[in-house]
């Protein structure tokens, strides 16, 4: 049975935090919380709770991602 | 952490594996176009329990099914379902076997009568991506050496590799550290230690390489709708060769002698 990858997801965004941090609800459930990727906001890409995004993880710290894509 | 284990606690993954490897040999006997996902689970759980073993993934996280049947689409984690199989389509079939108080898991993707040359050798080629990355299980070696080793052949005969989905350590729990994805660079992650048992299981896809879930919870499927195939191993890394612990040698001969399915 494969394992979820902590590495690379998509999730929803739930909740808009101060800082450009956002909460993200993961395919898995879990909640995380998140940031925007410098790459994402040099473009002004911007989200709103609702969007689906792809979230970067380390496998060292489960519980903060980075957003690096918002689907459209 | 990653845990090391010692040669007894292997001896007791390898009985497991055994068992198991007859556990996909006995869906490979039963497999036929009209039969139905939940006759098969249904067959192996009894044929493990038989063993005095217990199918692993029954229960496991709410996991309702003792072996995942994921059909064409359906990359991994697929609930057996009342719907028969039909000629043409392909099946994977990923098992586990709890006992001693270690697992093992593996996983087999069978081809139902004659499947469409592509299909053929999409299951062709994960199956020697397996292969390949098991000869990088060295210690030593780091766990993106294992990662580039499927990726680049995968992706140089035109097929695309699932990321969300990793294979991963396994022992007293069914998943572990580290993680061991199917993508990666030479050199990246973490060094394999000698005597880590971890779980390679190349998913790749004919089509694209995004992958969803399904409304059910489990079922992971291509987003595209392309066929996926999935082959996995239960392995020890080894200082020298790593040692496969799990083994499609029972399976492989049922298959050549049921003409229901095709050998690839």
């Amino acid at each position: 049975m494969a394992k979820q990858s902590s590495i690379e997801q998509d999730g929803t965004i739930v909740e808009a935090l101060s800082n450009a941090m956002f909460k993200v609800e993961l395919e898995n459930g879990h909640i995380i919380i998140c940031h925007i990727s410098g790459k994402m906001r040099m473009n002004y890409i911007k989200i709103l709770p609702g969007d689906k995004v792809r979230i970067e993880m380390s496998p060292y710290d489960l519980t903060k991602g980075r957003i690096c894509y918002r689907y459209k | 952490m990653v845990k090391l284990k010692t040669e007894e606690e292997i001896a007791f993954i390898r009985e497991s594996s055994l068992i198991l490897g007859k556990a996909l040999a006995e869906a490979a006997k039963i497999l036929k176009p009209g039969i139905t996902g939940l006759e098969i689970d249904k067959h192996i759980e009894t044929f493990i329990k038989d063993q005095g073993a217990v199918p692993s993934f029954k229960n496991y996280r709410g996991y309702p099914y003792s072996i995942c049947c994921s059909v064409n689409d359906a990359v991994v984690h697929g609930f057996p379902t009342a719907d028969a199989l039909k000629e043409g389509d392909i099946v994977s079939v990923d098992c586990g076997v709890f006992m001693h108080g270690f697992h093992s898991d593996s996983a087999y993707t069978f081809a139902i009568g004659e499947v469409p040359a592509k299909v053929a050798k999409l299951m062709k080629v994960t199956k020697e991506c397996l292969l390949r990355g098991i000869d990088n299980a060295i210690a030593g070696k780091r766990v993106g050496d294992i990662g580039y080793a499927v990726q680049n052949f995968a992706e140089s005969n035109g097929f695309t590799v699932v990321r969300e989905l990793v294979g991963h350590g396994l022992g007293k729990d069914l998943h572990e550290e580290p993680e061991v994805p199917n993508y990666g660079k030479r050199g990246n992650g973490s060094v394999l230690k000698a005597n880590t048992v971890i779980a390679i299981e190349p998913m790749i896809n004919l089509g694209g390489r995004e992958v969803k879930t399904l409304k059910d919870g489990w079922t992971v499927a291509t987003r595209d709708g392309s066929p996926s195939a999935h082959f996995e191993h239960t392995i020890v890394v080894r200082s020298n060769k790593p040692e496969v612990l799990t083994t499609f040698e029972f399976a492989e001969a049922e298959i050549k002698s049921n003409k229901n399915l095709t050998y690839i």
